[in-house]
């Protein structure tokens, strides 16, 4: 039993090292993700500098969009680490923080922007440590969740359809762009049950001087965790479709 | 200890002298039936090729043996496992270089190798050595800090097969070794393999649509014509069979009624020619 978790451990974590080996040999990639980050940053950025808010809802969107698995040219490699030992389940949730390292990378540009437009950072570091957790988890939950779509489409045309058709309701049901309250009946149900809401409640709180959480922040980082699993067990179980 | 070692004291094996063994193996993908009740057993440390066209079932084997795809009915045991229920002890003690491009081309070939040295669990104090004996076993010593995208498609072949041996695996299984690859890098892929044979007494179980090559390396063929294997036997009987002077690709027509041109649609051109492609 402890032999078992140490290797999910492991197995989890060399995958994860994977991306981050070639993440260590292509900067050019990080760069090009945070173009879009930054532009709606630069653009939205006053306006929501004066309301307080963070543009932090195409975090998901990006993670969801590049799902940085099968296609052709890594479908080979998935393969292999098929046929290896590894749990399947290691394997998906290695790939998830894959998206997270990704991720994380925004996160800093991010920082960075917010600086610039002269949102007020809370740099506590519980504060910062906080916002990084909350983002490793968001990306991981994402990418799992495209992760499944793909498996479930299995062509990259299809998939790019079904991600465009999945992400902007996921992104206008939730808080990333106005409060909750102000919805229809309908959609506040809907918006309470997206997990994107969670990520940019946890993350309004930690990251600016007076956030706030409307459903305090230890819910939110529950929801998280508990919705990554759930999709990780989903995405392990259907993993071998890609073959 | 590793995973591998712990399981094969607690998996009962069953008894066989051969260490890999199909009874009516068989695979349907909705209508079509891709492999057909194939029965087949291979003795320890052979050289097996199953020798067909595209769309023959060979990749479809393969695929099964290593557990990548479930059996629709039908039994298999590698190294005395059953393929459906011991399926992870399988994948522990198999290695598996598949048809597609199976290393990653954004890392350098030590970085490939440390990473399946590390999903196989190579105790950390031989990682080092297996990864540099497998890197110059293969002939890449000189270029093992070179990303993998620089490489050509011999090298990138034979970075995979070192892959796939870190492990010391007994069974192994390579998916049309040498496809698209030019004369030279292919013969060289050939000697890395019969070497891995010679040195190391590792059972290999290689696909391929090349005759020569299974006249080449294969101590025993079997022939696959839609999803059936259509003769086994070595490569000296079954040309022996068809008649004098006979080649493997003669033997090949008489036993699959196989005419230039039937078999094979659009999609194995445009897969073999992007495997051809990315080799090449």
């Amino acid at each position: 039993m402890l032999t078992a978790a140490y290797n999910f451990t492991t197995d989890t974590i060399t995958i994860a090292e994977l991306e981050a080996r070639k993440l260590h040999h292509d900067f050019t990639e990080l760069l090009t993700r945070a173009v879009q980050p930054a532009l709606w940053l630069l653009i939205f950025g006053e306006v929501l500098a004066q309301i307080r808010a963070i543009p932090t809802g195409q975090l998901p969107y990006l993670d969801f969009m590049t799902p940085g698995v099968i296609w052709e040219r890594d479908l080979g490699i998935l393969h292999k680490m098929l046929a290896s030992p590894a749990p399947r389940s290691a394997l998906v949730l290695g790939k998830a923080l894959s998206a997270s390292e990704r991720g994380l990378s925004q996160a800093v540009i991010i920082y960075g922007l917010a600086v610039l437009i002269g949102v007020h950072i809370n740099w506590s570091i519980v504060s910062v440590l906080g916002v990084l957790f909350v983002v490793i988890l968001g990306s991981a939950l994402f990418s799992t969740f495209s992760l499944i779509i793909a498996c479930l489409v299995r062509t990259r045309e299809r998939f790019m359809g079904v991600g465009q058709l999945l992400t902007m309701p996921l992104f206008f049901a939730s808080n990333a762009i106005y409060p909750i309250s102000i919805m229809p009946f309908w959609l506040q149900a809907i918006s309470r049950g997206n997990p994107l809401t969670y990520e940019v409640d946890a993350l309004r709180y930690l990251m600016v001087i007076g956030g706030t959480s409307v459903y305090g922040i230890l819910v939110d980082i529950a929801a998280l965790m508990v919705s990554t699993a759930i999709l990780v067990l989903i995405a392990a179980r259907l993993y071998p479709r890609v073959i | 200890m590793s995973r591998v070692q712990t399981d094969l004291v607690n998996v009962p094996k069953v008894e066989a002298k051969s260490i890999l063994e199909t009874k009516s193996l068989t695979k349907r993908f909705k209508t079509l039936v891709a492999v057909d009740q194939v029965s087949m057993s291979i003795s320890q440390g052979e050289m097996f090729g199953l020798v067909g066209p595209n769309g023959a079932g060979k990749t479809t084997v393969l695929k099964m043996l290593t557990t990548l795809l479930a059996p629709t009915s039908g039994d298999a045991w590698v190294a005395g496992y059953d393929i459906v229920h011991h399926s992870a002890q399988v994948r522990g003690v198999i290695g598996y270089v598949p048809q597609l491009l199976s290393a990653d081309g954004s890392i350098t070939a030590y970085e490939n190798l440390l990473i399946f040295a590390k999903l196989y669990h190579i105790p950390r104090r031989e990682r080092g050595k297996r990864i540099h004996d497998a890197l110059s076993f293969m002939g890449l010593d000189e270029v093992s800090d070179k990303m993998v995208r620089e490489y050509s498609g011999g090298m990138i072949r034979r970075l995979e097969i070192a892959e796939s041996m870190l492990h010391r695996p007994r069974v192994l299984f390579l998916d049309e070794p040498t496809v698209g690859l030019d004369p030279i890098a292919r013969k060289a892929v050939w000697d890395h393999i019969q070497r891995l044979r010679s040195d190391f007494g590792t059972t290999i179980l290689l696909t391929t649509h090349y005759m020569e090559e299974a006249d080449e390396l294969c101590d025993r063929v079997a022939i696959m014509h839609l999803g059936k294997i259509a003769a086994i036997g070595t490569p000296s009987d079954l040309k022996a069979t068809v008649g004098e002077g006979a080649t493997l690709d003669d033997v090949f027509v008489h036993y699959s009624g196989y005419e230039v041109d039937s078999v094979g649609n659009f999609r194995d051109v445009s897969r073999t020619r992007r495997v051809a492609k990315r080799l090449g």
